[in-house]
């Protein structure tokens, strides 16, 4: 995804600046993964969610090496060794992504064990609805493990989250929220368990995954496990090829990694020990670096991060910093009718995060207030409510008798005649 | 609105101020009246104020007594009467005729004032029967006897059209004799020699159209006239020949001339062309009313104006005279019928042997009182030392509106036996009666009414009284007969005892007093029906018109007197302790305790809850900030209401409407605050000269809140107000509750109703809003501070669709109308401010066309060209800046 923006700021600004060669051990082309959910849930196809495909890198002049690993890197002659040969290179860009984090837990590896990361894995869980009363487990209750739970069980298959923090998307949703959503997922036949821990996952006569089995004994029959806990980028190429990496391939503000022809973009970059998991900031990045390689300046500066969660009918959006803490005032509104949850936090009358549940449409005018740092104290009492009573009401009456009204020209009186 | 009466009309005089306007009812198909003003009433000629022309908001049977009540059960009239009539005999036999008193009302008919009068003093035998009126007249009854020798307003409402100057003193009129007010204002119109003169503390609405704004000290006005008495002798303006009929002008004039002017505060350039303005102007009408009457000085504050009248001749002629404006529909009948217990009957004497043998022989009693009953002030202090044992109340609220009203409620509950007639039983007054009569209410009621210029008006059903609902006339002679009076009180319409009291008045004459209208003694009941307006004398030989231009007064020697006159300052003094001057008095669109009226959105509108006028310098020294919450302590009580900081009132000077009870506002009851001190002449209580200090009330908390249900309020400060869809209530309190949500569906009584909440917690705000569906139950707002919302647009959403309610404001595409100021066109302050700067209007006339504010009643007027004034004000400020 990340490669394919940056593809398209290069073609736009200055299609002759490069001759590219874009490795990809995937069979196709550039779809959005971000779609993928709506693919398992049915709501789109495959063919709708593709962004770049052949005919596009044939227009714009891209040879495709697909379906074919990367094996190593050699900075020193500048080229890029591939399965099926070499390719010498003046600018080298490392958008290698991730890999989905799987726990080291016995019976991991087993077949019906998989993670949620592209459209094999999406078409592993579509194909799992074929057999009759089939069942899953989601390990996770993030972003990621809810959509996939809420996709299977969109096509009737019984799905159970198990999730180990007290509630769902803990890292994008306060309780309130988390408890509003888990609500909703089960109202869509999502079974969710949380503060739940994992122990083992056990095998049947068949050698497949049987159960999963929790530490309170628990077992938790099914015929696929998906483990959606987290993301590793794969820094495997770039450290072999002697660039700085920690968690992930460091790159600074213009994408450059520690070696001035190689650039890094994506899930696989580290930028100020931050690691990116969310689509916004890698858009960003592409854009920067497309700059970078074309020699113009530009600079990338992470934002506050805003999320949503591609559930039909889980409207909630998430924004900025949410955490409670001894500086920070909170403005919750409750609508247990409509069931709308608005929590705004703020640190010295700037609005630092905010989540909804519900109602998102103001989410973005909201965000933009975190981004901007507004000064909200003349808003403050209708902040929650959103743009359409965005209006300072600092001179509104504070009681029901009309305000002091003025002296009548008419008078003839000497304030001497009052003493 | 000029079309005379059509056919489908009932013609009717309006039940509030002694202006006494026509009205003109027809009743609509939801049970209300469409009430618009008698083109042919001489009292008003079609012109209603903001209060008339809401009447017909207020006679829904909402809160109406429909069944006589014993111990607050219902019950049937024998039993509620027999029950009356028992005990009032019992304690007479037991204790002697004033052990029982009656308390009336100026919203009693002249038949019904008349039969309470008979009962009390010519068969239960004593006089203790007094009216609220001694709350309001009394100090004019006993400036005018002492002057004329009888009660008598010398001139006619024309005399304010034809005077030259007019000087209003203690006296609102813009506010509280609107229309008397709009005569004038259209006088103006006509005339611009014509000059208004205002004596009161206050800068009111009625110095709109002032020459001259003469802001005295409290309680001074004797001093004043004084002042202008010796002025008028130094200048030589003294008619001596009508002094031929005065007595007294030596002595006066000596006592006047000793008098120093200087104790009013006025800066001697204001006095000197007050004087010169009124010696100059020799049609002038002295308008005067409870600014004067209601004062330890109050009867010497009549006379001193009198007085000023008497020895330039300026009275009962065209466009000249003292003026007795009355507070109530029929103060004036009640005077005339002896509703005072220092009065008779027909302005007769009970101290005189010849009126007593005469009016015993005209009722055919031996039990006729013999001795002056109990005032209003005294009767209370009997009822509280048990000296009266039962007492009758009839439509007035005295434990409110009394002074030291705390006591009177103590007073009451410790009375054996205490009736009360009312069409509510929620009142404070009638919450403390062991009988509770429904009576039929204005606009039910079949009677008359004599206003402030002697003109007698029909009071006519429109409608039928609800329930078992009576008419006081009907309860009253019906207990006399249960008490064994049959032939006495043996009436069947009020036509009945019209007549009975027109032929009395017949004494009047023939013992040379004033009150005579006994050419209606033989009135069939057809001719009653359809009479027509008149001002009394009605005899023979006499048709209305002036008093005294003859200089034939009604005393022994048919001469008038002059009084000489000391100025004495209010009793209570102001001090350290309680440093400020306590003024009270009514608002525009309410009536006295809001029985009625607060039954009218409309009229609860303009100001729709309790506030205390302040100086900005005194509210600065005790630190009032605008819309605080003020505690106000006298050495009498004590009570909590807001601020409203604002240079109308003098420096150390403070005002508060009387209006609020315990059902709207208990911590505003402002009669609590007033001493029992009463004039030594005519009883009448010094309502308008408490001493006070004020503090910041300590809120923890404010809160608004409207709702579609009942609410049942229960903190520090509350004051209810109607709406068009329910309620809306301030609030506030000295301790924090827990739970709000607990509070606010305890506040609404909705125990389930789904609720929406938002809740600021560092800043101290919660706000609820409750929902049947997407209906609008209730909403509260609260917050550390006094609550900022859009007040006037969240009154109008309980009932309605209204999803976003909790923000309190109105979305940013739709502007808040603000405090209502028209209260005829519902016309808020936002909408005339911005039309004044939107359309660059200049006049009052130009916002009229523009909104139709003010075009109407004309009440708001002054605000109006207030707001004109402010608006032009702030955009040259702007300018100034700009440049």
């Amino acid at each position: 995804m990340a490669p394919g923006r940056l593809l398209d700021h290069l073609v736009a600004a200055d299609p002759q600046a490069y001759d590219v060669t874009l490795f990809n051990a995937e069979k196709r082309g550039t779809y959005n993964r971000l779609m993928l959910s709506p693919v398992l849930s049915g709501e789109k196809n495959y063919a709708d969610i593709v962004t770049h495909d052949d005919a596009w890198y044939a227009k714009h002049g891209v040879t495709c090496r697909f379906d074919e690993r990367v094996l190593a890197i050699d900075p020193v002659s500048k080229v890029v060794i591939g399965e099926k040969g070499r390719v010498a290179y003046d600018k080298l860009v490392i958008a290698t992504g991730s890999t989905p984090f799987m726990i080291p837990m016995p019976g991991h590896d087993l077949p019906g064990v998989i993670a949620y990361r592209d459209l094999e894995d999406t078409e592993t869980m579509i194909g799992l609805c074929n057999k009759p009363d089939a069942r899953a487990v989601v390990i996770g209750g993030g972003v990621l493990g809810l959509e996939a739970a809420a996709g299977m069980a969109a096509r009737g298959i019984d799905v159970t989250v198990v999730h180990n923090s007290g509630h769902v998307m803990n890292r994008q949703l306060d309780a309130p929220a988390g408890g509003l959503l888990k609500a909703d997922l089960e109202a869509r036949g999502v079974k969710v368990l949380c503060g739940a821990a994992s122990t083992q996952i056990l095998s049947g006569a068949d050698e497949r995954v049987r159960a999963l089995q929790l530490s309170d004994g628990t077992e938790l029959a099914c015929d696929l496990l998906v483990m959606a806990v987290g993301i590793r980028p794969n820094v495997s190429v770039a450290k072999d090829a002697g660039l700085d990496v920690n968690r992930g391939v460091v790159v600074d503000d213009q994408m450059q990694t520690s070696n001035p022809n190689i650039f890094g973009l994506g899930e696989c970059v580290e930028h100020n020990d931050v690691l990116f998991g969310l689509v916004a900031p890698l858009y960003d990045q592409a854009e920067v670096l497309a700059k970078t390689l074309l020699g113009q300046q530009a600079q990338f500066v992470p934002k506050e991060l805003s999320t949503k969660l591609k559930v039909t009918g889980c409207d909630l959006f998430s924004a900025g910093d949410f955490a409670d803490a001894e500086d920070r005032e909170s403005i919750v509104f409750h609508d247990k009718i409509r069931r709308v949850y608005k929590r705004l936090v703020i640190k010295e009358n700037i609005l630092i995060g905010a989540v909804l549940y519900g109602d998102t449409a103001d989410g973005a005018w909201f965000y933009k207030h975190i981004t901007d740092g507004t000064d909200i104290k003349p808003l403050r009492d209708q902040l929650i409510f959103g743009p359409a009573f965005d209006a300072d009401h600092t001179q509104l009456a504070q009681s029901a008798i009309s305000s002091d009204i003025a002296r009548p020209a008419s008078i003839l009186m000497t304030q001497e005649s009052l003493q | 609105m000029t079309l005379p009466c059509q056919s489908d009309e009932t013609r009717s005089t309006c039940p509030y101020c002694g202006v006494g306007c026509g009205v003109l009812l027809k009743p609509d198909p939801q049970g209300g009246l469409i009430v618009r003003g008698d083109p042919e009433h001489p009292a008003n000629f079609g012109r209603l104020c903001s209060k008339g022309s809401a009447l017909g908001e207020t006679v829904s049977h909402e809160g109406r007594l429909l069944a006589p009540q014993v111990g607050g059960a219902d019950t049937d009239w024998d039993r509620a009467l027999d029950l009356v009539a028992e005990k009032f005999k019992q304690t007479i036999a037991e204790h002697g005729p004033d052990s029982a008193a009656f308390y009336v009302s100026g919203q009693l008919l002249t038949e019904d004032y008349y039969i309470a009068n008979k009962l009390m003093k010519g068969f239960i035998g004593s006089a203790n029967i007094d009216t609220n009126s001694r709350l309001c007249m009394a100090s004019t009854v006993a400036g005018h006897k002492r002057a004329f020798g009888t009660d008598t307003v010398p001139g006619t409402y024309e005399d304010l059209e034809t005077a030259d100057q007019i000087v209003l003193v203690g006296s609102n009129l813009a506010w509280c004799h609107p229309v008397l007010y709009q005569r004038i204002v259209a006088a103006r119109d006509k005339n611009p020699d014509l000059k208004i003169i205002v004596v009161d503390p206050r800068r009111t609405a009625s110095c709109d159209l002032a020459d001259l704004h003469v802001p005295l000290r409290v309680g001074t006005d004797v001093a004043l006239f004084n002042g202008l008495l010796a002025e008028i002798a130094s200048q030589g303006a003294t008619d001596q020949s009508y002094l031929a009929h005065v007595n007294g002008a030596v002595a006066a004039i000596k006592a006047a001339r000793i008098g120093d002017p200087n104790v009013t505060g006025l800066a001697p350039e204001t006095l000197q062309r007050f004087y010169d303005m009124w010696i100059n102007t020799p049609k002038t009408v002295t308008v005067f009313s409870q600014g004067v009457n209601q004062s330890s000085a109050g009867a010497d504050k009549v006379n001193a104006i009198l007085n000023c009248h008497l020895v330039t001749g300026r009275i009962g002629t065209k466009g000249c005279g003292p003026f007795s404006v009355t507070g109530q529909p029929n103060a004036m009948g009640g005077r005339e019928v002896g509703g005072l217990a220092n009065m008779l009957a027909c302005h007769l004497d009970i101290d005189n042997p010849a009126h007593h043998a005469a009016v015993s022989e005209f009722w055919q009693t031996d039990r006729l009182s013999p001795k002056l009953g109990l005032k209003a002030v005294d009767m209370f202090e009997a009822v509280g030392d048990g000296r009266i044992k039962a007492l009758w109340v009839i439509h007035t609220n005295p434990a409110v509106s009394m002074p030291d009203a705390d006591k009177v409620v103590a007073a009451m509950k410790s009375c054996d036996f205490v009736v009360v007639s009312d069409i509510t039983a929620a009142t404070d007054t009638a919450r403390l009666a062991d009988v509770l009569l429904p009576a039929s209410a204005w606009g039910e009621k079949d009677g008359t009414v004599t206003n402030s210029d002697r003109t007698i008006s029909r009071q006519r059903p429109a409608m039928v009284a609800p329930g078992q609902a009576r008419a006081d006339w009907d309860i009253l002679a019906d207990v006399g007969r249960r008490m064994g009076w049959d032939a006495a009180f043996d009436f069947k319409t009020p036509a009945d005892i019209f007549r009975e009291y027109a032929d009395m008045s017949r004494l009047g004459t023939v013992f040379g007093k004033d009150f005579d209208i006994s050419a209606l003694s033989d009135i069939d009941n057809a001719a009653y029906d359809s009479f027509e307006p008149q001002r009394w004398p009605i005899t023979a030989t006499r048709q209305g018109g002036r008093f005294f231009a003859d200089g034939q007064f009604f005393t022994a020697d048919g001469k008038a007197n002059m009084l000489p006159l000391t100025y004495r300052g209010p009793v209570a003094k102001t001090g350290k302790r309680y440093p400020l001057r306590l003024n009270t008095g009514r608002i525009r669109d309410q009536w006295h305790t809001m029985t009625r009226t607060a039954l009218s959105p409309r009229l609860s509108a303009h100001l729709a809850e309790p506030f205390i006028e302040i100086h900005p310098d005194d509210a600065d020294a005790v630190g009032i900030k605008p819309s605080m919450l003020v505690q106000v302590k006298s050495p009498a009580g004590s009570g909590i209401l807001r601020a409203m900081i604002t240079d109308r009132v003098r420096q150390g000077d403070v005002f508060a409407p009387m209006h609020w009870t315990g059902e709207t506002a208990p911590s505003a009851r402002i009669d609590a605050l007033v001493p029992s001190v009463v004039d030594p002449v005519s009883g009448q209580p010094e309502s308008k000269a408490a001493v006070v200090a004020v503090t910041p009330f300590k809120a923890e908390w404010y809160g608004f809140a409207v709702s579609s249900g009942e609410v049942g309020p229960n903190c520090d400060y509350w004051a209810r107000a109607k709406t068009r869809t329910g309620y809306r209530l301030e609030l506030a309190g000295a301790v924090t509750p827990k739970d709000w949500e607990a509070e606010a569906r305890r506040l609404f009584n909705l125990p389930d109703t789904p609720v929406q909440t938002m809740i600021d917690a560092s800043s101290g705000k919660a706000r609820l809003a409750f929902y049947e569906g997407s209906v609008l139950k209730a909403a509260l707002f609260i917050s550390k501070a006094p609550v900022a919302v859009m007040r006037d647009y969240l009154a109008t959403l309980p009932t309605t669709d209204a999803p976003h309610a909790i923000a309190g404001v109105s979305p940013a595409d739709q502007p808040d109308p603000g405090p209502v100021v028209c209260s005829c066109f519902n016309v808020g302050i936002n909408t005339i401010v911005a039309a004044i700067e939107a359309d660059g209007l200049m006049s009052v006339e130009a916002v009229g066309k523009a909104l139709q504010a003010g075009t109407n009643c004309g009440s708001c007027r002054p605000e109006i060209a207030d707001l004109l004034v402010k608006v032009r004000e702030a955009q040259t400020q702007a300018k100034e800046a700009a440049e």
